[in-house]
């Protein structure tokens, strides 16, 4: 289940963002799916892209700051209820959600999810659950 | 191996003939200036001092100073102490905290500023079989011409590269086998950095020694770019108004620069009262030229915070020590009522594990003063989560809290965003409008 996230910083001014796509349009990375978390000083974007080791060197090659991170990506049926039934899976166990964001699996019948928690056993424990790993998202 | 001296016999002087020496110097000194340079004759005059009353060091204190004010107000050759056609050359400040000075020299001036810069690149390791990489700027500014005419009098291959284009900076170290470099501390570290991005390990250059100096650095610096670069990293000091680098130099103690004693007197004054502190006591340091015909400044303040040594070392050079100074008196910032210098946070950063590539800025909002502090973040300590960043800000903001006695506010941004220069860096900013 395990899948590899980007994590790029992101400075508080305008045109960075786009400067950091535009390198991505340029060297024919794809972006599946993107999250910010933000600080009144900085951001964190965070990205699943299909070739995450180039994306990383392309971007620290133009003075970007960047990191790999290990996070678990997993199918969740488009039904009332299946997210509640995963992350409830997780909470019994006690563990920790970091942080988790959504994004189109391209099927109309599910949804594809990134979790990034605090213990390694989630990706057991929502097996287990029954919930299926994302697969051919990146290399 | 014997221990290798440009001047060995001066070098090595015994402390008593050093002070005979200085002595005799001085009296000529005086008499030369009071009867050459108005301006200080006013001023000795004011004191009520007669060329006479110096008898020898231990009357230097009777001597009024003269502080970078008395160069601007006679700039530009106010100080001047032979006739403007003994001169053949003049180098000069960058002009950074005010109108620039002007120092004027006769051949023989340069000669003995160039011995004592010959000096320092013996005691580097220098000798005629070296290969000496020169990239301090040339021109106006006193740190190429300096160590370039250094390197000719040891005899050493000198590369007059200046400052700047260190894509052929390197090109020429590797190219020419260059064993001794020779620039500004933070040049040297964005020379190493730039060698690593280029895929060179420390070993594959041919450097042994650098001797680096013009502005201010810290040991976890030098051990910094002696890593990176492979090299024993020495210290010089100098400044344009006692004629540029090398009134003082490290030798392989790395501990305290020699000050040229034969040339410089060397006093520590309080910078409040201007009263002489004894030896070890740390206060501004003040120079007296003892050799210079053009411009030979009397007990000149140079603003530097400073302690002196005179501790015997083991090199076997019996001048003075001075300690690396740690700060400068106008660098100095008055933060909330607290001194503080660019230096301090300098060693806290590196302490904790950062570059030291940092910028200060310093503002008043509703009449209190604030303190950031900008800090590139490593490619390794880049977080995921927000929270990771943010503890380290708060980790890094206590320590320098704890340096200081203030608490800043820490921003950790991505490399390189931090501006580099090629000659000295400027890591201050401040916005307060004190003075309007």
């Amino acid at each position: 289940m395990a899948i590899k996230q980007l994590t790029v910083y992101v400075e508080n001014k305008a045109g960075y963002l786009s400067e950091l796509t535009k390198l991505f349009a340029e060297s024919k990375i794809n972006m599946k799916a993107l999250s910010i978390a933000d600080t009144k000083d900085f951001g964190l974007l965070r990205l699943i892209v299909d070739r995450p080791s180039d994306a990383l060197s392309v971007l620290e090659k133009h003075g970007y700051l960047g990191k790999i991170t290990e996070v678990i990506g997993v199918e969740i049926p488009n039904e009332t209820g299946s997210l509640s039934k995963a992350l409830s899976a997780l909470a019994d166990s006690g563990v920790n959600v970091e942080y988790l964001y959504a994004f189109l699996s391209g099927t109309p019948d599910s949804a594809y999810v990134v979790i990034k928690a605090t213990d390694v056993s989630a990706e057991e424990i929502l097996k287990k659950a029954g919930f299926k790993e994302i697969k051919g998202l990146s290399e | 191996m014997e221990k290798q001296y440009y001047q060995k016999e001066i070098e090595t002087m015994p402390v008593e003939k050093i002070k005979v020496l200085q002595s005799e110097k001085l009296v000529k000194q005086v008499k030369h200036v009071y009867e050459h340079v108005p301006y200080y004759r006013d001023l000795m005059d004011k004191k009520g001092v007669r060329p006479e009353d110096i008898r020898g060091v231990d009357d230097l204190h009777k001597l009024p100073f003269i502080s970078k004010s008395d160069l601007r107000e006679t700039y530009p050759y106010g100080m001047l102490a032979v006739p403007l056609a003994d001169c053949v050359r003049i180098q000069s400040t960058s002009g950074t905290t005010g109108k620039r000075v002007i120092a004027y020299y006769t051949q023989h001036d340069i000669d003995l500023w160039e011995d004592c810069c010959a000096r320092a690149i013996v005691a580097a390791g220098g000798t005629r079989d070296d290969v000496v990489q020169v990239c301090y700027g040339y021109g106006l500014f006193t740190g190429g011409p300096g160590l370039n005419g250094g390197s000719h009098k040891v005899g050493s291959l000198t590369l007059p590269m200046s400052s700047g284009n260190t894509d052929r900076q390197i090109q020429f170290m590797m190219d020419l086998k260059s064993t001794i470099l020779c620039c500004t501390p933070s040049y040297a570290a964005y020379i190493g950095e730039t060698l690593k991005e280029q895929g060179y390990k420390p070993e594959d250059n041919h450097l042994k020694a650098g001797i680096f100096g013009a502005e201010p650095w810290t040991e976890e610096m030098r051990r910094d770019i002696e890593k990176s670069l492979g090299i024993k990293a020495y210290d010089i000091y100098g400044l344009t108004e006692t004629s540029g680098p090398g009134v003082s130099f490290e030798c392989e103690e790395q501990h305290g620069m020699h000050v040229n004693e034969d040339h410089f007197i060397a006093e520590i004054i309080d910078p409040e009262t201007g009263e002489v502190l004894p030896e070890g006591e740390r206060g501004e340091l003040v120079f007296t030229s003892l050799d210079k015909e053009a411009f030979p400044l009397l007990r000149y303040r140079t603003r530097d915070i400073c302690v002196l040594s005179r501790k015997k070392c083991s090199c076997g050079r019996t001048f003075v020590r001075m300690a690396k100074p740690m700060g400068r008196s106008d660098d100095m910032l008055i933060i909330r009522g607290v001194n503080v210098f660019p230096s301090q946070i300098e060693t806290v950063l590196l302490n904790e594990g950062y570059a030291p590539n940092y910028h200060i800025e310093v503002d008043r909002v509703n009449n209190t003063d604030t303190l950031d502090v900008y800090v590139e973040l490593l490619p390794e300590q880049m977080s995921d989560v927000t929270e990771g960043i943010t503890a380290r800000e708060k980790a890094l903001s206590a320590a320098i809290t704890t340096m200081l006695g203030i608490r800043p506010a820490v921003h950790l941004v991505p490399p390189k965003t931090i501006v580099r220069s090629e000659g000295k860096a400027v890591r201050v900013t401040d916005k307060r409008k004190l003075h309007d």
